[in-house]
């Protein structure tokens, strides 16, 4: 593998060898590093490593990537040290940066204050987030970016190992994608920590989800390309604290989620959850709830079917349910609500060890108003248990 | 104006006594081969050392064009010699390899009215390739910014007010995020519905270019003329041009459910009563794109209404925004009846 240091772009072009991958060091300190940036990440070909020297960035454009198997590399995360992309001073694009080609590794550096979403991609097959830090750095704030990683419309998704802080909707959302794997990865301050949207086959694992609004959502949307979101699996995660106010800008879905939720499941068909560790969630631990909105679309499916809750550690939950009502409840039930809370709609089985209440609202067209609180005994004997998601060996290697 | 200045000088080379030979055309070996060149020059579009285009292209126009920061834009068609285009079944235009579409922008308050920058599409045999290219300082060439870049740009806005922005030419994957279809580059704006040649037809090698008329019979209105369609009509064509590109099933905004083309059905998909799906901040606080009989409650109006990167649509192309344009959409939606959110027609 050659190594170069290329200034120039015309340099680049004429010394670019088709056929064997080189690795392409651009400098932080580079004059008009954005437009240096922007140009090694159209002139790389397949193969090549884009290297982002160490230092920060000061970025006034959306950066974006339209060629397949390339390697965007940074120094690492860190200030001081790493490879620190900064936004701030962001005058235009949705995002940071945007990737639309397959077979991409993006690693070891930092996306700072986007004014729009962090790190896009979009019709990306096979992409691997790993390493990566995207941070809102003033914490949470309605003026901050939705998303910090978004993958959408795609299949076989990686992310593995990244740090999001801040965004205004979901720290880490995939939408609309197939095989998806989201581990190893740390969700603070986030309205939603992780969000798993529209998705076919998702494994959601060994996260640590804090201090968001919600911890972890599961959520299947009307009116959009991909629904009928089914065979996720939530496991292993760490889902505490989930106790920020919820600062999502008013109409988006997110802005719905009471604060104080670890993991909450809406519609959706088969979902698993179990082997988190839950605790200090003052709505719920775990909750389960129809699309209680109106619709235009007739093969949308509004109902939670065949959830499954199984084998989660649960901590102290339901002291502080954030829904019309709730206190009230709370205070009949000596305090706190049980840590599993289910709108009624749909079907689910718990079989944790602990209490249910159903506010017994079958049809998701009745208003919330009309709850009906009880508690409810879900247990049962679950369906075969998913076999979970297998990624292609070449995203794996990536990040051995 | 300046394809008549090109005929008054083809007449008056004439009256001297020359021999009017039809001037050459573009490079074609620039346009067919694999490379970028640095200097647009090397295309040949526009005569030497200055931006005047060769008679040989074709120039024309389109009913109601994309909003460009109140640039003008000149546009012009290349089809290499012995070959021509055809009207596809859904109307737009197939280019066969070797052509070229060719826009330059400009203002009149800006170096005098000469282009900024001149952004080619070329047809090449292994697909289109967008490459954009800011013209020099002396105004005889432009050099390829494969990067994009941001060029400071002053002028006035048909309201009088002056603007000063910090305009962007796009970077190469830029033009592929709207000249984006099923993650292939086409070009946009030549489609029959759309494509006005006006006295361009009238040349004699006007059928060179066509193998049949590329021009609809039945086509979009101005959308500022209120006497080419209804308000409807001019509001849909609007979206179409200025946000059909990326709002199609197959474009780089598919995943938002929200379809603006022309053709699409009224209903969710084309935001009325559509929630925000990934709009982030860019909901503004409300719950639909439109709302019918509310434009100030309508997110759709408050994105186009809006410059803040992350909130502003369309993300690219726009430092300023279309007062004319919002109006408009602002007008169609407040006739729309407050409970016609499900409405099918």
């Amino acid at each position: 593998m050659r190594v170069q240091l290329l200034p120039f772009v015309a340099a680049l072009a004429v010394v670019a060898t088709p056929g064997d991958a080189r690795t392409i060091n651009v400098s932080a300190t580079t004059p008009d590093a954005n437009e240096k940036l922007q140009e090694a990440l159209i002139l790389a070909e397949p193969g090549d490593v884009v290297e982002l020297g160490a230092g920060v960035w000061r970025l006034t454009d959306g950066l974006s990537l339209d060629v397949d198997n390339v390697t965007v590399r940074g120094a690492g995360v860190k200030d001081g040290e790493g490879s620190i992309l900064d936004f701030s001073g962001q005058q235009g694009a949705g995002e940071g940066l945007l990737v639309t080609s397959d077979d991409v590794l993006l690693t070891d550096f930092a996306v700072l204050n986007t004014k729009g979403d962090g790190i896009k991609s979009k019709d990306a097959n096979r992409i691997v987030y790993h390493q990566l830090r995207v941070e809102w750095t003033a914490g949470p704030k309605e003026t901050n970016g939705s998303y910090g990683i978004y993958p959408v419309e795609s299949s076989d998704v990686l992310v593995d190992s990244v740090y999001v802080r801040g965004a205004s909707d979901a720290g880490i959302y995939v939408g609309q994608s197939k095989n998806v794997v989201v581990r190893d990865s740390i969700a603070k301050e986030n309205v939603a920590g992780i969000e798993i949207e529209n998705c076919y086959d998702a494994d959601v694992h060994d996260n640590i989800a804090t201090q968001n609004t919600g911890g972890i959502l599961v959520f299947d949307l009307p009116s959009l390309p991909q629904q009928g979101g089914h065979n996720v699996r939530v496991f292993d995660n760490i889902v505490q604290d989930n106790s920020t106010p919820n600062f999502a800008p008013k109409g988006n879905i997110v802005a719905s989620v009471p604060t104080g939720t670890g993991v909450l499941v809406m519609a959706n068909r088969r979902v698993e959850v179990f082997g988190n560790a839950l605790e200090n969630n003052g709505t719920a631990n775990v909750m389960m709830v129809g699309y209680r909105y109106p619709y235009d679309d007739a093969n949308y499916q509004p109902l939670p079917q065949d959830i499954v809750v199984r084998d989660n550690v649960h901590g102290k939950a339901g002291f502080a349910p954030d829904f019309p009502g709730g206190a009230e409840i709370a205070a009949a039930m000596g305090g706190a609500i049980p840590p599993v809370l289910w709108d009624g709609a749909g079907h689910a089985i718990v079989n944790d060890d602990v209490g249910v209440l159903s506010l017994n609202l079958p049809d998701v067209s009745t208003p919330q108003n009309e709850a009906q609180p009880s508690p409810a005994d879900l247990k049962g004997d679950a369906p075969a248990a998913l076999p979970g998601v297998t990624l292609p060996d070449s995203m794996e290697a990536k990040v051995q | 104006m300046r394809r008549i200045a090109a005929a008054l000088a083809a007449a008056l080379l004439c009256a001297s006594g020359a021999v009017a030979v039809p001037e050459a055309g573009p490079n074609q070996a620039a346009i067919d081969g694999d490379r970028m060149p640095r200097k647009l020059s090397e295309f040949g579009v526009f005569r030497a050392g200055t931006s005047e285009p060769v008679g040989a292209l074709l120039g024309y126009t389109l009913h109601t064009p994309l909003f460009s920061d109140y640039a003008q834009k000149q546009r012009l068609i290349w089809v290499p010699p012995g070959k021509q285009a055809t009207l596809a079944a859904d109307g737009h235009i197939d280019f066969p390899v070797g052509s070229m579409i060719v826009k330059s922008f400009g203002w009149p308050e800006q170096k005098d009215g000469r282009p900024v920058e001149t952004r080619l599409l070329l047809h090449r045999a292994g697909g289109w390739t967008a490459l954009p290219y800011i013209w020099d300082a002396d105004g005889r060439d432009a050099t390829l910014a494969i990067a994009g870049r941001r060029v400071p740009v002053t002028f006035r806005a048909p309201d009088g007010q002056t603007h000063s922005i910090q305009y962007a030419v796009p970077n190469k994957n830029q033009c592929k995020e709207c000249h984006s279809k099923a993650g292939e580059i086409v070009p946009i704006g030549p489609k029959a519905v759309n494509l006005d040649f006006g006295s361009e037809l009238e040349r004699a090698d006007f059928a060179r270019f066509f193998a049949s008329s590329p021009v609809s019979a039945d086509p979009m209105p101005q959308w500022d003329d209120p006497a080419s369609g209804t308000l409807e009509q001019r509001a849909r064509a609007y979206l179409d041009v200025n946000c059909g590109h990326c709002h199609n099933p197959q474009g780089s905004a598919s995943n938002s459910g929200l379809f603006l083309r022309w053709t699409d059905p009224r209903g969710v998909s084309l935001g009325l009563g559509k929630r925000p799906t990934a709009a982030g901040r860019g909901s503004g606080g409300m719950e639909f794109a439109i709302k019918p009989g509310d434009p100030d409650h309508s997110f759709l109006i408050y994105r186009l209404e809006s410059l803040e990167a992350g909130v502003a649509m369309p993300e690219l192309g726009r430092s300023a925004v279309h007062r004319e344009g919002a109006a408009l959409l602002r007008q169609w939606i407040a006739q729309m009846p407050k409970d016609g959110q499900k409405a099918g027609s």
